[in-house]
C-alpha cells in the first residue's frame, strides 16, 4: 500500500464511493448517481475539511470497518449508529482522529439506513464522467466496497471547522414526499390522483439506489396503451403495471416507458433515503412553486 | 407541441413523433449553442418527446417554445459513422419469418437503410436507431437473455439497437459489430449519441470480428 489509503476490513450489506454525481449526461443513457442523502455527505465532508463535492463511503443499514494507512480525521453521519476506532467509542457526527493502522468501525443503523464516512482528503478513486460515483445501474465508478479492497485518499486538509457535533436530521418515522402531479396523471384513472394523496403506503423492501419501492394501494391506469420512452428524473414517481409507485432515486434510468403520475420534491430525498423497509409513507399533495409548506 | 410540467424544474415536450423530435433536439442545441437557451441541464430526446431537465424557469420556457418557429431537422448535418456487422445473430431467422423475406433479405434492408440514434438509455451508450419502416417492426423475445453479449446488434419495434456492453436483454438479435460503442476516455464516451447518423456494413471477416471477443468495450 503506497501513499494514503484505506483497505476495507469489513465491507457491509452495500458501501459504494459516492459523491455529488455526474449530472449532465443523461441524453448518454447516464444516469445522475451520487449520494442519495446529499445533504449528509455534504456535512460530513464539511466537519472533516473536504470539499463538499469530495468522495465519501455510503453504507447500507450495517456499516461497514475500514484500516487506514496513515492517521486520517474521519466523520460519520447520516444514518445514526456507534462508531468504534480499534474497538473504542468515539462520538458520531463530529471530526475524530483515527491513527495510522487503526479500523475505523460503523455499526449497524440504529435509524436511518445509510451512514456517510468522509475520510480527510477524500476516497480518490478516477473519476468517470467528473464524479466518483458507484453507479449501481450502468456499472459507472469503482465497484461496491468488497473485503480487502484498497482505496486510495487524497491529502489529509489543513483545515478544518471547530465544530464538536452538528446536528443531523433523524430518521423519519413517517416519511411524507411532497409530490406534484404530472407529467402523465392523466394516463390513470381519476380516482388515482387521489388515492395516491391519501393513500396509506409502505417503504418496501426492494427499495435500492435505482427506486424507492413501495407497499399500498395500486393506482390503476386508465390506459393499457404503451407509453413511448422518454426522459426520466430524480423524484419522478413511476408506476409499473402493478400500480405500485416507484420513487426515482440517484441511479434511476434516464429513459422509461412507464407512466409517472407525479415528481417528488427533490428536498425530500434526503428522507427517502434514510427511510428502512416498512416506515409509513405519504405522498402529500404540492401544488405551490418554490416555498411550499414543510411536510 | 405540447408542453408537460414534470416537478419544479424540468419540462417534457411532446414533439409527436421521431422527426419532430430529432428537429426539436437539433433546435435546441443550436439554441444552447448560440447562447439564447436559459441554462438547461439534461436535454433528453425520445421518442416522442424532448425532457428539458435542470432549468430554473421551466413555466417561461414553456411559454417561449411554443412560439419557435422550428425547422425540420437537417438531414445532411450531424456525425456519421459506420458500423461493420457480422450479420450472424441467433434471431436472424425469427426477424426474416416477422418479415416475411430471406435472411439474406433482412441484411440487404438492414444495410441499405440510413439509421439515426433517436435516444439513449437503458444503458450508457445504449442507442435507440430510428430508420426502419413499421413494416419491419418485430416483437421483443417473450424470454429476455439474461446475458446480451457485447457488440450485439439487436431489433425490438422499429428500432435498432446496439449492446454497448454484456447485459440482460429482450431484443431480437441479428448479428455483431467489433466497434466501441461506449469508452469513458473519449468525447463523447457514447459513439451512438442522440442526433449521430448510422449505416451498418455487411462484413464476413472474422478478423474483423475478433477485437470484439478480445477486448469489447469497457
Amino acid at each position: 500500500m503506497t501513499g494514503r489509503a484505506l483497505v476495507v476490513v469489513r465491507a457491509g450489506a452495500l458501501t459504494t464511493v459516492q459523491d455529488e454525481g455526474r449530472p449532465g449526461h443523461a441524453h448518454l443513457g447516464v444516469p445522475r448517481s451520487g449520494a442519495l442523502d446529499l445533504p449528509a455527505a455534504r456535512l460530513v465532508n464539511r466537519l472533516a475539511g473536504n470539499a463538499p463535492d469530495a468522495a465519501v463511503l455510503e453504507t447500507t443499514l450495517n456499516g461497514c470497518a475500514v484500516r487506514v494507512s496513515e492517521t486520517a480525521t474521519v466523520v460519520v453521519g447520516g444514518a445514526a449508529c456507534a462508531v468504534t476506532v480499534d474497538g473504542r467509542p468515539v462520538p458520531w457526527g463530529a471530526p475524530v482522529r483515527v491513527p495510522a493502522g487503526s479500523v475505523l468501525d460503523v455499526g449497524p443503523a440504529a435509524s436511518g439506513v445509510r451512514a456517510y464516512v468522509a475520510l480527510g482528503g477524500g476516497v480518490t478513486v478516477e473519476r468517470v464522467l467528473g464524479s466518483r460515483s458507484t453507479d449501481l445501474l450502468s456499472g459507472l465508478g469503482p465497484a461496491p466496497l468488497a473485503d480487502g479492497a484498497v482505496l486510495p485518499l487524497g491529502p489529509e486538509p489543513s483545515d478544518r471547522p471547530r465544530v464538536d457535533v452538528a446536528p443531523q436530521p433523524g430518521a423519519p418515522r413517517e416519511l411524507v414526499l411532497r409530490t406534484r402531479l404530472g407529467p402523465r396523471a392523466d394516463r390513470f384513472t381519476e380516482a388515482a390522483p387521489r388515492t395516491l394523496a391519501t393513500g396509506a403506503y409502505r417503504v418496501s423492501a426492494a427499495s435500492n439506489r435505482i427506486g424507492l419501492r413501495t407497499e399500498g394501494p395500486a393506482l390503476a391506469h386508465a390506459s393499457t396503451a404503451e407509453l413511448p420512452s422518454e426522459g426520466m428524473v430524480l423524484g419522478a414517481v413511476q408506476v409499473p403495471p402493478d400500480g405500485l409507485p416507484v420513487v426515482f432515486l440517484a441511479d434511476h434510468p434516464t429513459t422509461g416507458g412507464y407512466p409517472v403520475i407525479g415528481v417528488v420534491h427533490e428536498a425530500d430525498l434526503a428522507a427517502a433515503a434514510q427511510a428502512p423497509p416498512g416506515t409509513p409513507l405519504r405522498f402529500a399533495p404540492w401544488k405551490e412553486r418554490g416555498g411550499a409548506r414543510r411536510g | 407541441m405540447r408542453t408537460r410540467a414534470v416537478g419544479e424544474h424540468a419540462l417534457l415536450v411532446e414533439t409527436g413523433g421521431a422527426e419532430a423530435t430529432f428537429a426539436l433536439h437539433a433546435e435546441l442545441i443550436r439554441r444552447r449553442e448560440a447562447g439564447s437557451l436559459p441554462p438547461v441541464r439534461d436535454i433528453v430526446p425520445a421518442a416522442a418527446t424532448v425532457l428539458l431537465d435542470g432549468v430554473a424557469d421551466p413555466g417561461s420556457l414553456a411559454a417561449a417554445l411554443v412560439t419557435w418557429r422550428i425547422p425540420p431537422a437537417p438531414r445532411s448535418t450531424g456525425a456519421r459513422v459506420e458500423l461493420p456487422v457480422r450479420y450472424e445473430g441467433p434471431d436472424l431467422a425469427e426477424v426474416a419469418t416477422v418479415w416475411g423475406v430471406s435472411p439474406d433479405e433482412v441484411v440487404r434492408v438492414h444495410t441499405a437503410t440510413e439509421f439515426r440514434v433517436a435516444f439513449c438509455g437503458f444503458a450508457p451508450g445504449f442507442g435507440y436507431l430510428t430508420g426502419l419502416g413499421d413494416e419491419h417492426a418485430v416483437p421483443r423475445r417473450s424470454t429476455p437473455r439474461t446475458a446480451v453479449p457485447a457488440g450485439s446488434v439487436g431489433l425490438a419495434g422499429a428500432y435498432t439497437g446496439v449492446y454497448p456492453r454484456s447485459s440482460p436483454g429482450g431484443w431480437q438479435l441479428i448479428g455483431t459489430t467489433s466497434a466501441v460503442l461506449w469508452d469513458v476516455d473519449r468525447e463523447p464516451a457514447a459513439l451512438l449519441a442522440p442526433g449521430t447518423r448510422v449505416r451498418f456494413v455487411a462484413v464476413t471477416d472474422t478478423a474483423d470480428h475478433r477485437d470484439v471477443l478480445g477486448k469489447g468495450p469497457r
